[in-house]
């Protein structure tokens, strides 16, 4: 090949490139974090205005992994015609949250309702993503939720940030077959739980009373609320971390020596092997939450018949407590285009007596809603599964014990990232749990001063 | 010995001898018409983004407090982190490890189907290539299920004889068995390369070897392998730009031991794990050319010691 066209393509990379970069710099000046802020309202809006919005031509998209939530929405398109409701499944939990991270740093393509855990919400609303909803009469519906709930859809300033769609107040499912064969009385207390375990597994060396997954932080983060900690205190951009408080060491302590005797499993949940477990009777409880159970009857149909529920083991006797693991909310997210009918959407989901009902019937969700936890229908419901117990009835009695002072800071992910890897990875290893609890603390709190946050405590 | 001297005739172009400037510039001009696609999709989807990256990784964005700029602050802060040096440390360990033995199976199998001594050679071509063909979406679930400590086959054969298997996937034996999967995928890939380059060796060169009295194994060594230098190095290459960049792998096998395989284990988990989990896109950035870097010193290191072995 001649050199003189090397040479003239050697230049010619050379201005492309340049022109390249100028392209970029100049591109990357013009684009910025546009957070287009729709017309969404600051004051009250009239009922005329309300009247107006549900009978214009509209479409909402909704992001939720709820299965089959099309019938509930089908009651809404009975009651309201004009407002038409895209269901999309953007994927569960986190996957779902990563994309609409993404969607709203990117300035397009989020939805106008989103589900949303309740841990997830001051993740939210530090970005100032969620829709205020007391413009749209969101105030009045407080007295139909139980009161831990709409706390936890409550801002800093007073601002309702989503309505309560379900909730996950933790009990015992236990296998009663497995516990008359080895002669175990259903444990109150945690001290009673640590005597059975031992007892169990030395009678049967292939048999845990339980398994604590090493991988879920959400099941501890229970525990601990249990346990009377106040691991995260948010006051707008000052938190308070204390996930090393004395009652999270105190339930570290606790089952870091119950793993390092052995006498519990820690394998990873959800997985073929965890779902092998229950089937064939390598687990004798399951601490869970109230959507537990049906879960369970799903997945472990060989056993049916076996199991009864039951309140968790109490840290003192005669106590009650328990903590809350899992149910999302809907919420309106920010730039949505129609704010009006967003937020009666999210009203008429989660507080209309026939869709809170079908959440039950339908989709097995455990309410939010007072009216259906003291329906006497739900209540008295007995379930096969579980040898005729009436497990809702149970479990409404456990909801009522949560604790509602409880807080969420809003960088979850950062924290449960950093807790299976410093306590999850103790548990597994049987190493010392209390002091991966002191690592879990210094790298959140490194993580929230890099943030920005101010930090006390810790 | 026998010699060959490689007579390769030398065409000068027409344009050339004819000297005419006119046609010179339109065959160039018409070059870059067929390159512009490419061109454009180069800009578009690897220098655009490359170079937005390089941008963001100046920043930082806050929960509170928005964006600032912070020069080369991330940087600083990337090369002294001690999980990304970590997770550095263990691909370079695994690149050490795998890729020679990969290599070796494929140079071997590329020499055993091109030694004639196999009777359905294709047969044995195609089955080794497929592992490529399956996505490592699936190679890794499927590898997960047979690295099971309670249901996979490993485990119920132990069961069946009474010996208890090795956990494959505690933390002693994970990277032992990512380099496996690993293995399974990309040595037919390799053997592939190197068996095309195979088909390149003029025929004259094994008349010269069998006529000097050179069995199979004497050739392979003497004639095959020497000629394969090229696409060895190519290989290579590619080994260590692939093994750097391991994602996919641990990322599905994290599921099944997700206390073994933490958000750090490989530098591109990390940073997909920085960006997506943490927010930290900024430091996300940063991290990834940080990592380019280190592949580019090691490729660098690579290529020099192999071409300095040649120049003696």
């Amino acid at each position: 090949m001649p050199t003189s066209i090397k040479h003239v393509s050697r230049r010619r990379l050379l201005a492309v490139t340049a022109a390249a970069t100028a392209a970029v710099v100049v591109l990357a000046g013009c684009s910025g974090s546009s957070t287009s802020s729709g017309p969404a309202a600051t004051s009250a809006v009239s009922q005329a205005d309300i009247d107006k919005a549900m009978t214009t031509p509209t479409t909402l998209t909704f992001w939720t992994w709820v299965p089959d939530i099309q019938k509930e929405v089908a009651l809404f398109a009975k009651k309201y015609p004009a407002v038409k409701v895209n269901v999309v499944n953007a994927g569960q939990g986190t996957d779902a949250y990563t994309k609409l991270r993404t969607a709203l740093k990117a300035g397009k393509g989020a939805p106008d309702l989103a589900q949303i855990e309740y841990q997830y919400i001051p993740t939210f609303s530090i970005t100032k993503s969620l829709v205020d909803l007391r413009p749209y009469g969101a105030a009045a519906n407080q007295s139909k939720f139980v009161d831990w709930t709409w706390r936890q859809v409550t801002g800093p300033n007073g601002e309702i940030l989503a309505y309560p769609q379900d909730t996950g107040p933790m009990g015992m499912l236990y296998r009663a077959d497995l516990f008359d064969k080895y002669g175990i009385t259903v444990p109150k207390t945690w001290d009673e739980f640590t005597a059975a375990a031992r007892k169990l597994h030395a009678a049967n060396p292939k048999v845990y009373l339980t398994n604590l997954a090493a991988n879920e932080a959400a099941a501890w983060h229970g525990l601990m609320w249990q346990a009377g900690s106040k691991p995260y205190t948010v006051e707008g951009t000052t938190v308070g971390l204390a996930v090393n408080d004395a009652a999270s060491k105190k339930v570290a302590d606790y089952w870091g020596g119950l793993v390092k005797d052995g006498v519990v499993s820690t394998d990873p949940d959800f997985t073929d092997t965890w779902f092998q477990g229950f089937n064939s009777g390598k687990y004798a409880t399951w601490l869970t939450a109230a959507w537990g159970p049906v879960f369970l009857s799903g997945s472990a149909k060989s056993t049916s018949g076996k199991w009864r529920a039951a309140p968790l083991p109490q840290w003192a006797a005669g106590k009650s407590t328990s903590g809350n693991w899992g149910g999302s909310t809907s919420a309106v997210i920010k730039g949505t285009q129609n704010p009006i009918a967003a937020a009666k959407f999210a009203e008429f989901l989660n507080t209309d007596p026939e869709t809170a009902t079908m959440f039950n019937t339908v989709q097995n969700f455990f309410p939010a809603t007072k009216a259906l936890l003291a329906d006497s229908a739900f209540a008295g419901q007995k379930s096969a599964f579980f040898g005729g117990q009436q497990v809702n009835q149970l479990f409404a009695d456990i909801g009522s014990t949560v604790d509602s002072g409880w807080q969420w800071p809003p960088f979850l992910d950062q924290s449960v990232k950093d807790w299976t890897e410093t306590s999850g990875t103790a548990l597994a290893n049987k190493t010392d749990v209390a002091a991966a609890t002191d690592q879990w603390q210094s790298r959140l709190t490194t993580y929230a001063k890099d943030q920005g946050f101010t930090v006390q405590g810790g | 010995m026998t010699t060959i001297t490689d007579t390769v005739p030398v065409a000068a172009p027409a344009s050339a001898r004819t000297g005419r400037r006119g046609s010179r510039a339109r065959h160039g001009n018409r070059g870059y018409v067929f390159v512009a696609p490419f061109l454009v999709c180069f800009l578009l989807l690897f220098l655009l983004p490359l170079g937005y990256a390089a941008y963001l990784s100046l920043f930082k964005d806050r929960l509170v407090g928005g964006t600032v700029f912070v020069g080369l602050a991330n940087y600083a802060r990337a090369v002294q982190d001690p999980q990304l040096i970590d997770g550095v440390l263990r691909v370079a360990l695994f690149f050490l490890i795998q890729v020679p033995i990969m290599l070796a199976v494929a140079l071997f199998a590329a020499l055993a189907i091109d030694s004639g001594l196999l009777r359905v050679a294709s047969l044995f071509r195609l089955g080794i290539f497929i592992p490529y063909a399956v996505p490592s979406v699936v190679a890794t679930l499927m590898w997960g299920y047979l690295y099971g400590p309670d249901f996979g086959p490993l485990a119920q054969l132990g069961d069946r004889l009474g010996f208890t298997a090795p956990d494959l996937l505690s933390s002693t034996s994970m990277l032992s068995s990512l380099g496996n999967v690993v293995t399974w995928e990309f040595a037919g890939y390799n053997m592939i390369i190197l068996y095309a380059a195979l088909r390149t060796v003029p025929a004259d060169r094994y008349e010269a070897a069998a006529v000097d009295g050179a069995g199979a194994w004497r050739t392979a060594w003497h004639i095959k392998i020497p000629a394969l230098r090229p696409a060895l190095l190519l290989c290579l290459i590619f080994s260590v730009i692939g093994s750097f960049q391991l994602f996919a792998e641990p990322n599905l096998l994290q599921r099944l031991a997700p206390t073994v395989i933490n958000s750090s284990y490989t530098p591109n988990l990390y940073a997909y794990r920085l960006a997506f989990t943490s927010q930290e896109v900024n430091y996300a950035a940063a991290v990834s050319f940080l990592l380019g870097f280190v592949i580019l010193v090691v490729s660098y290191v690579v290529l020099f010691s192999t071409s300095r072995s040649r120049r003696r």
